[in-house]
């Protein structure tokens, strides 16, 4: 259940940072992003997959939020 | 020796590795690696951030020296407290240079050393009460500092005194930031993680309680974060800032205070210089007070320009206007030092090793002034700097992760190099070699490098070390070939 921080990067692409493991990837697609929720399966540039429960309102970035690994 | 190309370099990593036993052959193999530049993610050729292993000589600090000898040291109003026995901070005493205005001993305490000199009873029975004592001490003794950080030696750590409580106590009677810093030597791999347990310190303990501090901001605040003002660097860098309109409010943290680092989320924008030590507050800042950062690079004059710019562009048209304004001025004085040393310098080939920002900023300054750079590493960054280094150096040139004083000279046999950018603890082994060496831990005792002003002044000593008449006579005259041996007189 790493925290991970989201960040918009120079392109306006997602990041996803965790500190811990040195991961620094773009999240290349998001399960449910549909402006009423932000949430489900994210999946990130290196091919990783990290989970949380999608969030209502979507939450505004950066923000640091807590995953589960997918 | 010529350009290697990239079969050669791999050739030469294998060569150096085949004198270790097979296990740690095979875990110092993922440290070494040829620079490609196709490769996106540098976690696919280099693992940085592991532990050294035991019985290679590394070249890396620890924690205590990431929390108190990088960050928190130069934090120039406050007292930093070396909690344990008297070594640690001694040894560690002033060495880095980072200069600073003030009164030492009245309102600033940069280059003394202040400690709790450990002894076996407090080893035995704690140290929280000779800390408390220490505390009153110092209040008294010097009533204008206005912190007091407590950065914890190993012994701290082990026997488990709650230095936490009696930080919180002594803030309330005295009124002062008192920060306790958890960075026992002994946690993670390198210094690295000290400078990441002292972002998460001046976090909880210094930006967190300012919060809502009052503060007359203008559109044009900006910060310096991550410059140490090594030999005066961060004052070279902040005349630019301020020559093109803009208000540096805080420099973290050579010759920065404590207010200047409460006041820091009040800026615009953050300009952060060494990524590897302060990108995690950097990060927070931009989370909680929407502060946005970014990186920038003020060694060698193409980079200033590219910093400048990209500095600029985050501003309106006055501010990009003075950032031209500046690139012109300083033009012809940058170009007169590339006249005078780029023929002197031109063709000659670097090796760097330095720690976590400075094996990828410098190759700029180097190539300004006709030089190569032909290996680099870092002691203790992590893959997002080497990621950031991969597009900086040219193809098939070496790369070496937290590399070992074997592995070094051998490289160094090997690749020749002109000259060799590195810490003290290798400045002489080379220089026993015949091979120029600039120590670019604190500039060999030179300095700035940052800055226009810097650039002149690192062209300089290249020149001096590399040109030095020395070298020629690394040869004694009797073993020079050709030359008549002196015959004894009958």
């Amino acid at each position: 259940m790493p925290n991970v921080m989201l960040r918009y990067n120079d392109k306006g692409e997602l990041l996803f940072y965790v500190a811990k493991k040195d991961l620094e990837e773009v999240i290349t697609s998001i399960e449910t992003d549909d402006g009423a929720s932000w949430g489900g399966t994210v999946e990130l540039s290196n091919g990783d997959r990290f989970f949380i429960d999608p969030i209502s309102p979507p939450p505004e970035f950066p923000t640091t939020l807590r995953f589960k690994r997918g | 020796m010529s350009e290697m190309t990239k079969e050669q370099t791999e050739a030469l990593i294998q060569e150096v590795l085949e004198v270790y036993p097979e296990k740690a052959q095979k875990e110092r193999a993922k440290h070494l690696t040829v620079n490609d530049q196709s490769v996106e993610k540098s976690s696919k050729c280099i693992t940085s951030n592991r532990k050294s292993l035991p019985g290679v000589m590394t070249i890396r600090g620890c924690a205590y020296a990431g929390s108190k000898g990088v960050v928190w040291g130069p934090v120039k109003d406050m007292v930093h407290v070396s909690h344990g026995p008297v070594g640690c901070g001694q040894y560690s005493r002033a060495g880095r240079r980072n200069y600073y205005v003030g009164n030492t001993g009245v309102d600033t305490f940069g280059t003394m050393n202040f400690t709790s000199d450990f002894q076996e009873k407090d080893i035995v029975f704690g140290g929280d009460k000779k800390l408390a004592k220490i505390v009153d001490e110092i209040d008294m003794l010097f009533p204008l500092a206005k912190g007091i950080s407590i950065q914890s030696e190993c012994p701290i750590g082990l026997i488990g005194d709650d230095i936490e409580a009696v930080a919180k106590t002594k803030s309330k009677e005295t009124g002062k930031t008192i920060v306790p810093v958890r960075c026992e030597g002994f946690r993670g791999v390198s210094q690295s993680l000290g400078h990441h347990i002292a972002n998460d310190a001046i976090r909880d303990w210094v930006i967190d309680p300012a919060t809502g501090k009052e503060f007359a901001s203008t559109e044009y605040d900006v910060t310096i974060i991550g410059d140490y003002n090594i030999g005066g660097d961060a004052w070279a860098s902040r005349i630019l800032l301020e020559e093109m309109g803009l208000r540096v409010i805080a420099q973290w943290s050579g010759d920065g205070t404590l207010a200047e680092m409460e006041n820091t989320p009040k800026a615009k924008l953050n300009l952060l210089h060494c990524y590897r030590s302060m990108n995690y507050i950097s990060r927070y800042m931009e989370e909680k007070f929407g502060v946005p950062w970014m990186e920038y690079n003020f060694f060698g004059p193409t980079k200033i320009e590219e910093s400048l710019r990209a500095i600029a562009a985050q501003f309106d048209d006055k501010i990009k206007e003075g950032a031209e304004r500046v690139i012109e001025k300083y033009k012809p004085q940058w170009q007169a030092v590339v006249d005078k040393y780029r023929p002197r310098l031109e063709g000659k080939r670097v090796m760097l090793y330095v720690g976590g920002l400075r094996p990828r900023h410098i190759i700029g300054a180097y190539e300004d002034l006709g030089m190569e750079v032909v290996g680099t590493g870092y002691e203790f960054a992590h893959n997002d700097d080497y990621d950031r280094t991969i597009n900086e150096m040219g193809n098939a040139t070496l790369i070496y992760d937290d590399v070992t004083g074997y592995e070094f000279e051998e490289f160094v046999k090997r690749v020749k190099p002109d000259l060799i950018g590195s810490g003290i603890k290798e400045k002489y082994i080379f220089q026993k070699m015949g091979i120029p060496f600039r120590q670019m831990h604190s500039w060999d005792y030179s300095g700035p490098y940052h800055g226009y002003d810097g650039f002149a002044i690192f062209a300089r000593d290249m020149d001096m070390t590399l040109n030095n008449p020395c070298w020629d006579s690394m040869t004694p005259p009797w073993k020079k070939l050709g030359e008549e041996t002196a015959i004894a007189a009958e």
